[in-house]
């Protein structure tokens, strides 16, 4: 019991090391690091490349540990001077645009720099071995992991509460409008907590080095771990983030240590809660107490970006959307031709279904959503059981999609309606990738990891011109539907919501009611397209339930425009060719996509038609 | 504008090297990005295959042309990809993937589109079996198969208390199951102590090993690969969980799996593996040379894998005579192919190869851990009775 329990603060330790930077980031900038994982990875690839060079002295090993984190720091301070800084102007969630780019980027610059194979770490000189306790050998590494985590939070304690520096950082957490109007200039603050952060995220993953190998799975790995602990403790309490890395690593090694349980006859490995422990603990904790263990309810940051109110189409942008239309009716045309043209635009027609949904959600309602392939992938599976399982037929399961998604919105909706902010974002992060575990584990049902096949549809619909023309109705419909919520009084009453809760409810607005009709119409355009992109594919894996999808829809959003109509259709549409074409181009073609990416954050800090917008005054949407 | 200039040379070259002739193209799809580590070598085996069939004049007097595709390790990618390689780039038939759930979209994409596919590396059982299907065949042994073969061994061993380590998806949970059972039939007393199922890519290390030492296993059964092998040999050797206990683990003899363990690879471990080092056969022999030659550097697992796929499409090209899909499917049930690890034959009955794998002792030789006492095994012994195969797969 005692090695367990030791075992367990180590795993603590770690955990701490990586959320701890992540917390401080989160806290003062506002910024969702995507790219912390990316910067833990780095850590960990230079500390061993560089104690490879130095040598297996105690001098060389932790010489190698701490270059390596102070490398990555200075590149936290270039990301943040270079990339950041530009787009603190925009909505809050920009920036995160930008540290997705950078994550495809870092991943590509290790499998360069690095290879692609796993590379194993020198031990720590001298605390190789176990030391014996209670009669059993416990890894001599583990008590100085033990020993570590809360010396970095007493000194970051110590950095925060008795220095000048720290009480900026602490008043910029609380209230950052309010520092500024006080004065103080956050620019050089920013980039001091930024380079912090990485410094802090390489070195946990520097001092990971006698226990994991570097590898390119790393940064995707740690992240959703690390946020997981940033939001259980409460965002910006660094304290609260110790509290959090020692309520998951104890769970998780409760989990483990337990071994079977016997439950109702069935034998059921407990390890195997380990994939989804984290967001369990993270559901409860949020339901709980919204703002995280010992996090303080946010003060609302007072955006310097407003929606600006919607106008009628200018006569130009309505003739080019009849094009179009024209263009997407006649395609069929050219599929003797182009057979792939089909193939493609019912892909895009899908990821744009889903996109503009998310959109309505994160637009008008302000309500962001980290995990909305909780709603594609209840679609998908919805129409699959539909099809397999209760044998319905092929049009009556593509109905069944949107309703099965739209129930379990209106119940996540019903369940958090306390919660707010990027609380939510994560709260909606925790609800997929509890679905997520689930159809991965239930094989009798869901086909566990490797999902359900043979979902195609019905004959009449099955070459590729049926297929496409039936998408093409279904996002024409939604398009049309969404069009009309955001001009109706529902999408006035959500941004009226959204911008001045208060007042929208001195007249009169239920707000959680209004809320809720957002999320359960959301939810059943995505499970529309959760749906279309089963009997597209004719096959659907857990990563339809994935974060991979969630940051797909994101992505677009923001790369179309969060405020804009037509936004998540434009960056939808041109993320999935940009990834189709690119692929095929060039090995290195990550790297490309978040470069491209990157620029056109930069240039469109408002999203493509949002800064398009704003640039030429008359609006496309 | 320019698309002529670059057209211009690139016809000449086509034209010298392949006679004028219109290359017979081949559609692989995998998870290059995704699966690196194992992919890299796998495409260099199949390049090298390409030059060599190329060189030594082509297939039905054309060349063959790989076009390859990245899936970003997703079905729904891997199904766009094929249909783009079927409808645009007009291949003749598919092959690749690396991940089961991949292996199995594209093969019931197969079945949907009528095009053959050709799984290389995906393991899962149900490929050939649960969801078998005319279109699709595979050469890797599957993951029965490799326990299969494991268990004779392990029963030899005659421990009673054996602990289970996996990760958890369908190819640990289903390692561990067959495990299981069939060793339940040869050694009715044993008994299964303690089971640890570890999320893919992400176990927890210490926690894990601990409770393995807690259960007091006689033996381990290990399905762990790549980076959590890693992580879960360190914690071990530190925390004594393999010392005076038999280990027996799949695929750990790979080189892709036990080279980055350097100087810290397990000893004494029952393994399935690749020991590219000490293969005399003149098959093999070939193969190790001209690999080497072209790259400078050994061959891995995925190598061999990459290197048979692409040999076995141009046996059943020769032995079709033909691109069509149905003459290629006729020709690939019962096509025997020479590969470096010997003779193998796609079986008719459920469409999988009888390539098998080399099972023997780790050791270490240097600073590094190689396989010791090995011995080919023969795919084809280690497959259940056609009974029981018709049982689990769907008539066409």
């Amino acid at each position: 019991m005692l090695l367990h329990l030791l075992t367990a603060l180590a795993s603590a330790s770690s955990l701490f090391l990586v959320a701890c930077g992540l917390s401080l980031i989160f806290g003062v900038t506002r910024t969702v690091n995507f790219a912390h994982g990316s910067l833990y990875m780095l850590g960990l690839y230079a500390a061993v490349a560089l104690s490879g060079w130095w040598g297996a002295s105690p001098v060389g090993y932790w010489g190698a540990v701490l270059a390596a984190a102070l490398v990555v720091g200075v590149l936290g301070a270039a990301i943040e001077r270079l990339v950041l800084a530009r787009l603190y102007a925009a909505p809050d969630l920009y920036p995160l645009l930008a540290t997705f780019a950078l994550v495809l980027v870092f991943k590509d610059v290790a499998l360069a720099l690095w290879g692609a194979q796993d590379l194993l770490g020198p031990q720590a000189p001298g605390l190789q071995g176990a030391v014996w306790l209670a009669g059993q050998p416990f890894p001599r590494y583990d008590l100085l992991l033990i020993a570590i985590g809360p010396l970095v939070l007493g000194l970051l304690w110590l950095l925060l509460h008795r220095t000048h520096w720290g009480l900026q950082v602490r008043a910029a957490t609380q209230d950052r409008d309010m520092l500024g109007a006080l004065g103080v200039n956050p620019r050089g603050l920013f980039t001091s907590v930024f380079a912090l952060g990485s410094f802090l995220a390489a070195l946990g993953g520097a001092l990971q080095m006698p226990h994991e190998p570097a590898n390119l799975n790393l940064d995707m790995a740690v992240i959703g771990e690390a946020f997981v602990v940033v939001v259980v403790g409460g965002m910006g309490s660094i304290t609260g983030a110790f509290v959090a890395s020692l309520l998951i690593a104890g769970i998780k090694a409760l989990c483990i240590a337990a071994g079977t349980l016997e439950l109702w006859g069935m034998a059921f490995p407990l390890s195997r809660l380990t994939l989804v422990a984290e967001f369990i603990v993270m559901a409860v904790v949020l339901v709980w107490r919204p703002s995280g263990l010992l996090g303080r309810a946010q003060a609302t940051v007072r955006s310097p970006v407003t929606e600006p109110p919607l106008r009628a189409l200018p006569p130009g942008a309505r003739w080019a959307l009849v094009l179009l239309a024209l263009g997407l009716l006649l395609a069929p045309l050219a599929h003797s031709h182009y057979p792939y043209l089909l193939v493609l635009l019912i892909d895009v027609l899908i990821a744009m279904l889903f996109a503009a949904s998310l959109q309505w959600l994160m637009g008008p309602a302000g309500l962001h959503s980290f995990g909305h392939a909780a709603y594609f992938g209840l679609g998908a599976y919805g129409a699959a059981l539909g099809l397999k399982g209760l044998a319905l037929p092929m049009p009556l399961a593509l109905l069944l999609a949107p309703l099965v998604a739209a129930l379990a919105a209106w119940c996540f909706a019903a369940l958090c309606a306390r919660v707010s902010g990027v609380y939510l974002a994560m709260l909606t992060l925790a609800f997929a990738q509890i679905l997520w575990s689930i159809a991965y584990q239930w094989d009798s049902v869901s086909g566990g990891s490797n999902g359900l096949v043979g979902i195609w549809p019905a004959p009449w619909l099955a070459s590729r011109p049926a297929y496409y023309g039936l998408t093409l109705a279904c996002t024409a419909g939604a398009a049309l539907l969404l069009w009309r919520l955001h001009h109706a009084p529902l999408g006035l009453a959500l941004r009226a919501a959204r911008d001045a809760p208060l007042r929208a409810q001195a007249i009169g607005m239920n707000l959680a009611r209004l809320q809720r009709r957002a999320w359960v119409q959301s939810a059943a355009l995505a499970g529309l397209a959760g749906a279309l992109f089963a009997f597209a594919k004719g096959t659907i894996a857990p990563d339809t339930l994935g974060v991979g999808q969630s940051v797909d829809g994101l992505v677009a959003v923001l790369l179309g425009g969060l405020h804009s109509v037509l936004g998540p259709w434009v960056g939808a549409g041109l993320f999935t060719v940009l990834q189709d074409s690119l692929a095929r181009q060039t090995d290195y073609w990550r790297a490309v996509l978040g470069g491209v990416m990157l620029l056109l954050v930069l240039v469109f800090p408002l999203g493509i038609v949002g800064s398009l917008r704003q640039r030429f005054g008359k609006e496309p949407a | 504008m320019f698309k002529p200039l670059f057209l211009g040379p690139l016809l000449i070259l086509l034209g010298l090297s392949a006679q004028g002739q219109t290359p017979i193209k081949i559609g692989e799809i995998n998870s290059y990005k995704a699966q690196p580590a194992f992919l890299e070598p796998y495409k260099k085996g199949w390049e090298l295959a390409v030059e060599q069939i190329n060189a030594a004049g082509g297939v039905l007097g054309r060349p063959l042309q790989v076009v390859s595709r990245d899936d970003n390790g997703n079905p729904g990618d891997a199904v766009r990809a094929a249909e783009e390689l079927v409808a645009r780039e007009g291949v003749a038939l598919l092959t690749g993937t690396y991940l089961s759930n991949v292996g199995l979209a594209v093969a019931d994409f197969a079945k949907q589109r009528k095009v053959l596919f050709l799984a290389a590396e995906p393991l899962t059982d149900k490929i050939t079996w649960h969801n078998g299907n005319r279109y699709t065949f595979r050469l890797r042994p599957n993951t029965y198969m490799q326990s299969a073969m494991l268990v004779p061994e392990a029963a030899k061993l005659k421990k009673k208390r054996w602990a289970l380590v996996y990760p958890n998806y369908e190819y640990g949970q289903s390692a561990a199951a067959t495990f299981k059972a069939m060793l339940k039939k040869l050694q009715p007393e044993v008994e299964f102590v303690a089971e640890q199922a570890a999320p893919l890519g992400r176990i927890d290390a210490g926690p894990v090993a601990q409770a393995l030492v807690d259960a007091k296993p006689d033996a381990i059964f290990n399905v762990l690969f790549g980076t959590d092998l890693a992580k879960f040999v360190r914690e071990g050797h530190t925390r004594e969980l393999f010392k005076g206990r038999a280990v027996v683990s799949l695929l750990t003899g790979e080189p892709e799996y036990l080279e980055p363990l350097k100087d810290e690879a397990p000893v004494g471990w029952l393994v399935t593996g690749y020991p590219y080092y000490g293969i005399q056969t003149e098959a093999h022999k070939a193969f190790f040379l001209a690999y080497f030659r072209k790259y400078n550097d050994y061959p891995r697992l995925g190598s061999v894998v990459g290197y048979a796929a692409v040999q076995s499409i141009a046996a059943a090209l020769r032995k079709a005579q033909s691109t069509d899909t149905e003459r290629l499917v006729q020709a690939f049930e019962g096509l025997p192919v020479v590969t470096p690890f010997g003779a193998i034959r796609y079986r008719a009955i459920d469409h999988q190869s009888t390539m098998g794998a080399f099972v023997g002792v780790t050791r270490l030789e240097g600073s590094k851990g190689v396989m010791a006492d090995y011995r080919y095994l023969d795919g084809a012994q280690f497959l259940p009775t056609d009974e029981e195969v018709r049982k689990l797969r769907p008539a066409d």
